[in-house]
């Protein structure tokens, strides 16, 4: 596994070369497509308002990305595990908003301040449910087996991914649903420079950027957020020091299902269907996200959620929608090609 | 020193014993379809389990010798299966002015349009086709750590998929790259020198087939287990640094272990594209990679025998438990709950429980086991443990 760090003695000019594809490479990549169409937009509009209003729904769906992938990011960075299920318990997360504010009985057309007030409501439901679901998933399928070998828990993971996946199918059927659409999400708010900003982007942003701010804030500064640093670095250490590593690797969980939730909500406003396998293939952006910005880093993850996002958009519009998927993985596999540490650099065990 | 582990005189005897077994197992295979009609539904479930036997023996090459976690398993089902779709259907019609290409083929598909090859060839062009592609998804794959392989090689299943499926909108000189959901059907029947052509009913000779396959399978994969690759194998699974240290060359042996893999996951697929009749892009769904890994792991990461047993038993609970056994309880006890609507819990609750309750697997492999045992111990006893197994190996 350590591998990777072996080679290090070869020629100089080889590994400085390399060093300048891996910093540059994939910058390059990442941003060939947009100046391509950036170009093709000035010579056939003149403007670039179809790529800007490209970029702004993709920013605001990949903010959404960008909380999933936090759950990633901080688990990957704590035990090191892919945690599969993350992706369903984010899909639960709009399960369970979608069907509390229509229980509460809010619906499209009510005064701002109900609408306000009932999805506040409807985000501490959602991020509380989905935080105790995923410390119960931490503590029913990891917790046992963190001295098995690496594999084990990947698996358990893989399947709780499928009982949630089940649970989905089970409680809103096999095929789209669609719900109120309570933020009358189409709408355009302002239109600057041609672009449209919708309602929907709005709120992805506003939601986002306060919890994003906290969440840093948190893991920085709190007695907690330490704790998790010190015991993403050396858990054994972290226990000589005093700290309770599975209350603190229980609460890692919490976290990132609470941002799942969270995500979940305004995925749920934002596209106003819901389907029991937006979890998978959300799932897999928005862990490509984290690898992009560098596992077990959190601002990387963030970054990583924006750009997948703005990717995503850029090839629905351009590409074709079936063709999505393969677009993100492609740049998936290319960004493990030419720099596999991500970004903003990864911040595990491994990478010190 | 030879890999076989069990002093001398014991060993000899475990050997012939082992030797007995197998030649049991297989007559008992080849006598086993003569117990049920022709055409039941039970033979057609054995053909299929055995078909994914093979399948998952070539997934233990990757993942449970190599330690290479593949999560695109399924890749080289589709292209094993797309290998028989081109070179066994009238899926190109239009070449050679529709009048076909056919090489070694008789009676009646000698005149039909579209490619047809004898089954063999299929085998051989489905086994280098998917053995390239596993070097090429190897590839990128071999400067990362554990899980990200995991990662990449998903994303490269999921992209076949996804051309799978879309594949009937990419034309290339009026011709698709794939059928997509309709799927190409009818796939040209296995059709054997001497045997002739096999009926779609008549079930048996697909099934003697399947087990022909995994008879060879797995005799190559017994000796490559106990060959010098195979302990590379393991040995980089192990330990990669020590291993690399001790001569031996990761990226060549790694590849070698993506390439063999697939090769026999693209004989399977072939097989099967021929058996179900059609290749259809919903079979390609990353489901498919999970059920051969759960298969994998059921039976015991590396273990051979372990992972036959693994891949029938998660078969034939795919095939004839859930859906002929399980599905008939919520109607007695005068519910219509659909059970195969829960397919999918029931194989996600099973993974978990297997994993928590025996994380080595069904039958494991020794060093696993030993591996396992590992953690159970204090540091020193560890030490002590590995010598005495490393001196009973010597």
């Amino acid at each position: 596994m350590e591998a990777a760090s072996i080679p290090a003695q070869q020629s100089f000019s080889v590994e400085r070369l390399r060093g300048l594809i891996s910093k540059y490479g994939i910058i390059i990549l990442l941003l060939a497509g947009p100046i391509a169409f950036a170009v093709i937009d000035l010579s056939d509009q003149g403007n670039l308002v179809r790529l800007g209003d490209n970029l702004v729904a993709g920013v605001s769906n990949g903010a959404i990305w960008g909380l999933v992938a936090i759950g990633y990011t901080l688990v990957y960075g704590i035990v090191e595990l892919i945690n599969f299920a993350h992706g369903d318990v984010f899909m639960i997360g709009s399960f369970v908003s979608a069907s509390f504010f229509v229980s509460i009985g809010l619906h499209q057309g009510q005064e701002v301040f109900v609408l306000f007030v009932g999805l506040v409501l409807t985000l501490v439901i959602a991020m509380f449910a989905c935080g105790a679901l995923n410390s119960m998933i931490e503590r029913v399928a990891y917790r046992p087996l963190r001295t098995a070998p690496k594999l084990a828990p990947l698996i358990t993971a893989v399947g709780f991914s499928f009982l949630l996946q089940n649970v989905g199918l089970l409680w809103k059927t096999g095929s789209q649903q669609s719900i109120p659409d309570l933020i009358n999400a189409q709408h355009t708010l302002a239109t600057i420079f041609g672009v449209q900003i919708q309602n929907s982007a709005v709120l992805a942003i506003a939601v986002t950027i306060p919890l994003l701010l906290l969440m840093t804030t948190f893991i920085s500064r709190s007695r907690l957020g330490k704790a998790m640093r010190a015991t993403a670095q050396d858990p054994e250490a972290a226990r000589l020091m005093g700290i309770n590593v599975d209350t603190t690797i229980s609460l890692t969980f919490a976290i990132g299902g609470m941002l799942a939730g969270a995500a979940g909500l305004i995925y749920a406003l934002f596209q106003t269907t819901i389907w029991y396998f937006q979890g998978f293939t959300g799932g897999l952006i928005a862990f490509t996200a984290a690898v992009m910005g560098g596992i077990g880093n959190l601002r990387g993850a963030v970054l990583g959620g924006l750009i997948i996002g703005c990717i995503q958009q850029i090839s629905d519009n351009r590409i074709g929608t079936s063709w999505t998927p393969a677009v993100v993985f492609g740049y998936l596999i290319l960004i493990m090609v030419f720099k596999p540490t991500g970004l903003l650099g990864e911040q595990t065990r491994d990478a010190g | 020193m030879t890999a076989r582990m069990p002093s001398l005189p014991a060993g000899e005897n475990r050997r012939r014993l082992n030797i007995g077994l197998a030649l049991v197992a297989i007559v008992v295979g080849i006598i086993l379809p003569f117990g049920w009609p022709n055409g039941a539904p039970f033979i057609q479930d054995c053909a299929q389990a055995l078909a994914y036997v093979v399948m998952a023996l070539g997934l233990n090459i990757v993942v449970g010798f190599a330690g290479l976690l593949d999560l695109g398993y399924v890749a080289f089902f589709a292209i094993g299966a797309y290998m028989a779709g081109y070179f066994g259907s009238g899926f190109f019609d239009a070449i050679n002015h529709q009048k076909g290409l056919h090489f070694l083929v008789g009676g009646t598909t000698a005149h039909l349009p579209g490619i047809h090859f004898n089954f063999i060839v299929i085998l051989i062009i489905a086994a280098a086709v998917a053995a390239l592609a596993g070097l090429i998804i190897g590839l990128p794959t071999l400067r990362l750590r554990g899980d990200y392989i995991a990662i990449v090689t998903l994303a490269f299943g999921e992209i076949i998929y996804i051309f799978a499926v879309n594949g009937d909108s990419i034309v290339i000189g009026g011709q698709p790259l794939t059928a997509g959901r309709q799927g190409i059907s009818p796939v040209d029947p296995i059709d054997l020198p001497i045997v002739g052509r096999f009926g779609l009913l008549d079930l048996r000779p697909w099934y003697w087939f399947a087990l022909a396959l995994v008879v060879i399978v797995l005799f190559v994969n017994l000796r490559l287990r106990d060959s010098r690759l195979g302990r590379a194998w393991v040995a980089l699974r192990e330990d990669e640094v020590a291993a690399v240290a001790m001569g031996i060359p990761a990226v060549k042996t790694k590849l070698q272990a993506y390439a063999t893999g697939a090769a026999f996951g693209g004989i399977a697929g072939a097989f099967l594209g021929s058996f179900l009749n059609t290749v259809n892009a919903d079979q390609f769904q990353f489901y498919f990679s999970i059920l051969v890994l759960g298969m994998v792991i059921l039976g015991g990461l590396g273990s051979i025998w372990g992972v036959v047993l693994g891949a029938i038993v998660l078969s034939f609970i795919n095939s004839w438990f859930i859906p002929d056994v399980l599905s008939t309880i919520p109607g007695k006890l005068g519910s219509t709950f659909d059970v195969t609507q829960i397919t999918f819990g029931i194989y996600g609750f099973l993974l978990v429980v297997i994993m928590i309750l025996r994380p080595q697997g069904l039958l494991p492999e020794r060093r696993h086991k030993l591996e396992l045992a590992e953690h159970d111990e204090n540091d020193d006893s560890v030490a002590t443990a590995n010598e005495s197994f490393y001196t009973a190996q010597a």
